[in-house]
Parts: C-alpha cells; structure tokens; sequence
C-alpha cells in the first residue's frame, strides 16, 4: 500500500512524500515504514509507544481512530496518510 | 457595535453598482449582498492568511471587519502578506491593514484590535462577531481561537500552512467537529518546526487564505456545502487538493463532553512556559564583535556552520558546513584539540549543536550568540540577513 509523508516529517523519511509498503494492516504498515526510517518513530509515537495526540493516520478518506485503529485491515490499493498538525499562517 | 437590530436594511446606489456582479447571480443577489453587509468577520491574525482574506471579505462587502494582532510589518513579511507594502515596512500591521481595506472598499467597518489574543480578552473580543477566521501561527493561539468559539457558539474558519502544504476546515459549527476533535493535543515545542525556521512558500498563505475567505461568505450567504467535518489538505507542489472526513468526537472535552467551561492557560497547554530561550549569558557563548576581533588578530579559529546547504548559499562566514541533523555522524570532520566557534541564523541551531559537541567530550567549543543575522548587524552589514 502507499503511505503519505507529510511536509513537516519528509526530513525523517530521506525527503520522500510517499513510500510502497507491504502490508495486511494499518499498524503493520506503519511498522514498515518505521524500520526503513526510525527516525520517524518519535515523531509519531510517545514514549509508551502510543499514536501521538497531534498526528492522526487516515486510510483513504477515514480516520482509523473511527476503525480500528492501527488493527484496521488494508489492501494494497488503499493508501495510507499521516495527517501531523500545522500551524503557520500569521508570521 | 451596532445590534442586531440596527444592522444596514438596505444598499446605496453606489454599493449596487460595485456589487453588480454578486447581484446579478441568483446564489448572491440583493438578499445575499444584504447579509454580507450585515455580517461581522474577526479575522485573528493580519499576516499570511489574514492579508487575503482581509481583501477578498472587504472586496466582497463584508459590512464589518474586525482584525487582531500587535506586530508590526517587516520586510521578510512582504514575499506574501499583501495587505502590505514596501512602505508599510516599520508600520503596525493593523493601520497598514485598515488602509488596504478602505482602499479597496470604504464602506466595510474595520474594528482594529491591537493586541495579542489571549484567554482574558479571547471571549470579549469575539462577542460582537458571528464568524472568526483563525490566520494564527502558533498552537497556543490556534486552541484558544477553537476554545472561545466553542464556548460562544461561533464558527470557527480554521486554516493553518507550513513550507507549501496547507489545511483548511470549518470548525465549531453547531453539528460539526471542532479543531480538539481533530487533535486533542498540540505538539511538544521544539517537534514541529515553525514558519520563521521552515519557511513557507509565498503563494500558500495565497490559496489557503481564499478557502478560508470563500468558506466564510458561504457561511453568510448560507449557500453550498460548508467545510463542516472535512479537512481539506492543499499540496501546492503537486497541486493536489484532498479530502479527509472528520467527526465530532463524543470525548471531545471542548464541543463532546463540555468539560472546558472557560479558556484555560494555552501557552502551558502547549507546554511553551520554561521552554529553553536561545542560548544567552551562557559560558562558551562568544559575541560577534567577539569574533571578528579574535579572527582580525589572527587567532586559529575554527568556524563550524550549522545551517542547510541552502542557506549556505544566501550567505556564509567562509565556516565549516555540517548541518545540525548530520553532526552526530560527521562529528570526525572536527578537530576536538581546535576552538571551534559554532553559528546557525539566529543562534539556536547552534547553541544545540555546542551543547551536543560538549556532551561528546570537546572542551573548546562557542556559540556565536544570534547567529549570522547579528553578525550582518553588528560586524558586516554587506552579509545580507534572511
């Protein structure tokens, strides 16, 4: 499946805006794109090793917190977007 | 500020002619231009997104326009903030706003509010608005905008950029989610670089303000689909514009289970508070006068740069490249027996990058207290400043 990088974590992911990733789940994917770029890891996961509170994970239209979660079964058509907030616009 | 009942019943001959265009379409028309006059718009923030914004909701005969912030326009503002202009440079951005505005239509209403949003003054500010336009640039601002239109029931038209990337939404509508239900929580400072530190793409603030713009006259006119319960990802390089739904969470401590009842302490919610200052006063810093008086007597320096590559380019003191994501894997390029003296922009990437090279055992190291951009000031103005 694909996965989408965004903006602000390209730096973490050698710059690039999507990855192909094999995988049967949501977390699954996430745990692939992980282990080729763990430096991404803290900026998704805290320390308990819990989805952070400011980065959602969509799959296609839906946020998974409204599946289930990172157990929420993917096929290899679906892609998968890492949603962080931003907050520029007055400066 | 007028109520209700005082609000304009009717158009003069010379606001007809200029709104012939919305008048002669049926989604628009004179009931339509009638409650755009009549509507007021708090616009937070008159910088990226407020400029268009600003100009398109006064250009569209919004009768009343009001407009907080406190800074004061300088030039690295102008690549995208075009409500101002070369000369406006030194002037506080809300008189350079307030004439903008008038230039382009007398007739709108601009309330200026010269302050800093805040918990204290959010929910008096916002009472005489139906609609806040959220063109902030911080997380602290941006949960107290969402919090405050919460507790007052207002929507709030939320757009938010970073480097050509962009978000916009509607939130806090009656039915709909708001910015907590998306995120509960802002990210650590430091995690997510800012604008001034990630740049943005000067067109952005373009397109995402004009969303924002257009999804607040549809909130007026009462007409199409709102951006209620979907966030719109702008991706200007690519120009692809996606979709994602969102939901109003039960949990939702704001608009869910109304736990919050008044606006709390956002710059501690966002963890701001005793966050690290760029090094100052610190042992090891090194003023720039410092520098070029030690460089000048010849004393064997070592100039280490902490910047991008790219910045490298605007500008250099002929120092040594290693940006500060690589210096962990490039540490062997530095000689620990040399002084080094280390710089970034302004001071910060630098002071990180002394604090790392003092924890791995170098003893000689500086940081050269506000960067380049002091050095342009202070020592060698011909260094252009960024």
């Amino acid at each position: 499946m694909k996965i989408l990088i965004p903006t602000p974590l390209r730096q973490f992911a050698a710059g690039q805006s999507a990855v192909e990733v094999p995988a049967g789940t949501v977390g699954e994917a996430v745990q692939a794109l992980l282990s080729s770029h763990p430096e991404l890891r803290r900026h998704l996961y805290n320390d308990q090793g819990k989805l952070r509170a400011f980065v959602n994970l969509y799959l296609n239209e839906d946020d998974v917190r409204y599946l289930q979660h990172e157990q929420t079964p993917v096929a290899d058509s679906d892609t998968l977007s890492i949603v962080p907030s931003i907050a520029g616009g007055r400066g | 500020m007028a109520s209700i009942a005082e609000r304009p019943a009717a158009l003069t001959n010379d606001e007809i002619l200029r709104y012939s265009r919305h008048l002669i379409m049926p989604e628009v028309g004179m009931e339509g231009q009638l409650k755009l006059k009549q509507a007021r718009v708090l616009c937070v923030g008159a910088g990226g997104l407020g400029s268009p914004l600003a100009l398109y909701l006064a250009a569209a005969g919004v009768g009343t326009l009001g407009i907080v912030d406190f800074d004061v326009v300088d030039f690295t503002n102008l690549q995208r903030q075009i409500l101002h202009s070369t000369a406006d440079v030194g002037r506080k951005k809300l008189d350079s706003a307030a004439e903008s505005i008038a230039g382009i239509n007398p007739n709108v209403d601009v309330r200026k509010f010269e302050a800093r949003l805040t918990s204290d003054n959010a929910l008096d500010i916002f009472r005489d608005f139906d609609i806040v336009v959220d063109g902030t640039d911080n997380f602290a601002t941006r949960y107290l905008v969402n919090d405050a239109c919460v507790l007052t029931g207002k929507p709030n038209v939320y757009g938010s950029i970073f480097r050509f990337e962009g978000q916009a939404s509607v939130f806090a509508t009656q039915e709909g989610p708001c910015y907590r239900c998306l995120y509960p929580e802002p990210p650590p400072p430091g995690l997510v670089p800012s604008c001034a530190e990630g740049g943005v793409l000067g067109i952005l603030p373009g397109l995402v303000g004009i969303i924002q713009a257009t999804e607040a006259i549809k909130l007026i006119l009462g007409s199409g689909e709102p951006l209620v319960g979907r966030l719109l990802l702008v991706d200007a390089l690519s120009m692809r514009f996606r979709e994602l739904k969102l939901r109003k969470n039960p949990d939702c401590p704001a608009c869910g289970t109304r736990t919050i009842t008044k606006l709390i302490d956002y710059e501690q919610f966002c963890g701001i508070r005793g966050e690290e200052k760029p090094a100052t006063g610190n042992i090891g810093d090194m003023t720039p006068e410092e520098l070029k008086e030690r460089l000048d007597r010849g004393d064997n320096l070592f100039v280490l740069d902490v910047r991008e590559p790219h910045e490298y380019q605007i500008c250099n003191l002929g120092g040594h490249l290693i940006p500060l994501k690589e210096l962990p894997q490039r540490m062997g390029e530095l000689d620990p027996a040399r002084e080094i003296v280390v710089h970034c922009k302004m001071g910060g990437r630098s002071a990180k990058a002394v604090e790392f090279l003092k924890q791995q055992g170098f003893t000689n190291v500086h940081n050269l207290v506000g960067g380049i951009n002091a050095w342009s000031d202070r020592v060698d103005p011909k260094v252009p400043k960024y």
